[in-house]
């Protein structure tokens, strides 16, 4: 019963997504056209990582608000490693990637070891690790990278952004961990009742340490991908991309409370913010109306499958 | 039905021994306490390293300056203790600063001026309330949601430009009533009524209770829902008030949102000793949070620290807060 639901809300949110495509064709000619649907599937990339994490981390009854602020610190990283310390970009990327990774652990063992909620910690996280960006950048871009590091950001393989690739290999990866293996059923047993998941024997505590951590892992992947695909780094880079994921996630069927979501949904929740975004400035809506839009959305969503809920368990 | 319980008070600790004064005093307010200690230690400090720290402009700096934003975290404390949270006060405030400020302009009374941001803020974070007490929507992700609304839409429609030629009645933030400016008597006056509101009325208690413990609460009579409503529109109100200090201190308005607002109130409030979890916690200690981060961010200038590493230092405070919040409670238990 509960995967029948599960499959309404998805397949629902499938045929609006099919709906909102067609009218934005028609709307204007430039946008069902091979070329921008693959640089909308580039400029989704990053949001689509941290989302796929999101995912996890809401499914278990959490949230992630450092998202933003750890990709803004890896942007930094990246070009503070690369030019002041003098390494080759390869390994600063690396470092910069392994920092934001333990800029995660760091969120879970908060959570964990001291039972800190996850919406406190991370908004305590945001404005340190935004605040370590910025200090450690006094405001100044690092430009200038070499020519191959744009592949990441601005390249293609097989016809196909390269960021594409990645994001749909995490994407398929992600799903298949969630729905089959033991570790991803835990993550829907912590969400469902925590309680009862710790007194059956699951390792609450280090699934939530792993899932935290792999949430700082792909915010760090996502802002070397950023900074490959704008060419510089900022410290304010990733502001605010932690809503984007959020709604993406709550969009896609996940409760908000835990103990339900697909990876599925959340990726046709991510196209349909970015069909919604392209299409409407396509149209002439500017970036503002659409912030608008995005927000009433994600009220709307939650509206709505509350009421199905409710009227279904009745 | 209105709910007059007689509940306990929120430190139960010192109720049950009768200890001495300070002790007493400790148990209800340490964390005020250790607040009020860090200002003066950083005080001290800073003036022995730069002496003009004391001077009378830099404390109106301090003081004035920052207190639309304590104003802000008196209402952001009532929500934080009765369980939510509200991430789209900043927005909500630049949206307020930006009617007051075209009314203004406009050429209406300036009473009008002021009394529209308070009105409109009731009102937007009335429907809040609703979607949270009744629609049973998470308050984070209501908040979310209100705070794209009003960022996008504040920047449609004003395009980002700036409110000029502000009526010289409208400012009030400079203006000083027997000798003390405006925003402080405002700050000082809002804190103490607030303060007494909380802590003696049968509403303020009801809060706690809310906080503490949702269905015990509802158990025991307290119409919920409503009250959670009704804490939403309380906390509007303090939005429209911060606005209009916000809106008067400068010649100037600019029409965007205050960037990162909601995250300073929010970490007053909990650094000020609202306890995360909801159920505890007083508007004194986010008033006194709100001075910490002001000394904090002018001492960092007069120690001649980067001004780019205050929200760095700020996180860590929350972060070392949160957690001995956290361990404190535990010891208890």
């Amino acid at each position: 019963m509960n995967w029948k639901s599960l499959l309404r809300h998805e397949t629902f949110l499938a045929l609006l997504l099919v709906a909102v495509l067609i009218v934005l064709s028609f709307q204007s000619d430039r946008f069902f056209t091979v070329s921008n649907l693959l640089n909308q599937g580039r400029l989704m990339t990053e949001i689509g990582l941290i989302a796929i994490a999101m995912t996890f981390v809401i499914a278990t009854g959490g949230i992630d608000l450092s998202v933003g602020s750890i990709l803004g610190l890896t942007a930094i990283l990246t070009g503070v490693f690369w030019q002041k310390l003098g390494l080759p970009l390869p390994a600063a990327a690396a470092g910069a990637i392994a920092v934001g990774t333990f800029a995660g652990f760091a969120n879970g063992a908060i959570i964990t070891r001291f039972s800190v909620p996850p919406l406190i910690a991370t908004l305590a996280t945001l404005a340190l690790y935004r605040g370590l960006a910025e200090g450690i950048s006094q405001a100044r871009s690092v430009r200038g990278y070499p020519d191959w590091f744009y592949v990441l950001g601005q390249g293609e393989v097989l016809g196909v952004p390269t960021q594409l690739w990645i994001l749909a290999a995490a994407a398929i990866i992600a799903s298949i961990i969630l729905a089959y293996t033991r570790w991803g059923r835990t993550v829907y047993a912590i969400g469902s009742n925590e309680v009862a998941s710790r007194f059956s024997g699951l390792s609450v505590e280090k699934t939530k340490l792993a899932l935290y951590t792999a949430s700082g892992f792909a915010a760090a992947l996502a802002g070397v991908i950023f900074v490959s695909r704008v060419s510089t780094t900022r410290s304010d880079m990733g502001t605010g991309i932690e809503l984007d994921a959020i709604t993406a996630v709550v969009l896609g069927g996940t409760s908000i409370f835990g103990g339900r979501g697909t990876i599925a949904g959340t990726m046709i929740g991510l196209c349909l913010i970015q069909a919604l975004k392209n299409g409407l400035s396509l149209a002439g809506v500017k970036g503002d109306g659409t912030i608008m839009l995005i927000g009433a959305v994600l009220i709307l969503a939650i509206l709505a499958s509350n009421l199905f809920e409710r009227s279904g368990t009745r | 039905m209105s709910a007059v319980v007689d509940l306990p008070p929120t430190r139960p600790a010192s109720a049950a021994q009768r200890p001495g004064f300070l002790r007493r005093l400790f148990a209800d307010y340490g964390q005020e306490l250790v607040v009020l200690a860090a200002i003066i230690a950083l005080f001290v400090v800073v003036t022995m390293v730069n002496p003009r720290f004391i001077s009378a402009n830099n404390l109106t700096t301090i003081f004035s300056g920052n207190a639309y934003i304590a104003v802000a975290a008196i209402g952001m404390t009532m929500v934080i203790v009765t369980g939510h949270i509200d991430v789209s006060v900043g927005a909500l405030i630049g949206v307020l600063a930006t009617i007051s400020g075209t009314l203004a302009v406009a050429g209406y009374p300036v009473w009008i001026a002021w009394l529209a941001p308070v009105l409109v803020g009731m009102t937007i974070n009335a429907c809040i309330g609703a979607l949270v007490a009744y629609a049973r929507i998470p308050s984070i992700v209501v908040t979310l949601g209100a705070l794209s609304i009003m960022r996008g839409g504040l920047i449609s429609v004003t395009g980002g430009t700036w409110i000029t030629n502000l009526p010289p009645d409208f400012l009030i933030a400079q203006k000083s009533v027997l000798g003390l400016p405006v925003p402080l008597v405002f700050m000082v006056v809002l804190t103490v009524l607030a303060a007494l509101w909380m802590r003696y009325s049968a509403f303020g208690r009801s809060l706690y209770a809310i906080g503490g413990n949702a269905e015990a609460a509802l158990a025991t009579g307290i119409p919920v829902e409503r009250r959670t409503v009704a804490v939403f529109v309380i906390h509007g109100a303090f939005a429209g008030l911060a606005t209009i200090l916000f809106a008067t201190q400068l010649q100037v308005i600019q029409s965007t949102v205050p960037p990162n607002l909601e995250l300073t109130v929010i970490t007053a409030a909990v650094i000020g000793g609202v306890s995360i979890l909801g159920g505890s916690g007083t508007v004194i200690g986010s008033t006194l949070a709100t001075i910490l981060f002001a000394t904090i961010g002018s001492a960092l200038i007069f120690v001649n620290v980067s001004a780019y590493w205050l929200r760095a230092v700020i996180g860590l405070l929350i972060l070392a807060t949160v957690l001995a919040d956290m361990l404190r409670r535990r010891g208890r238990i």
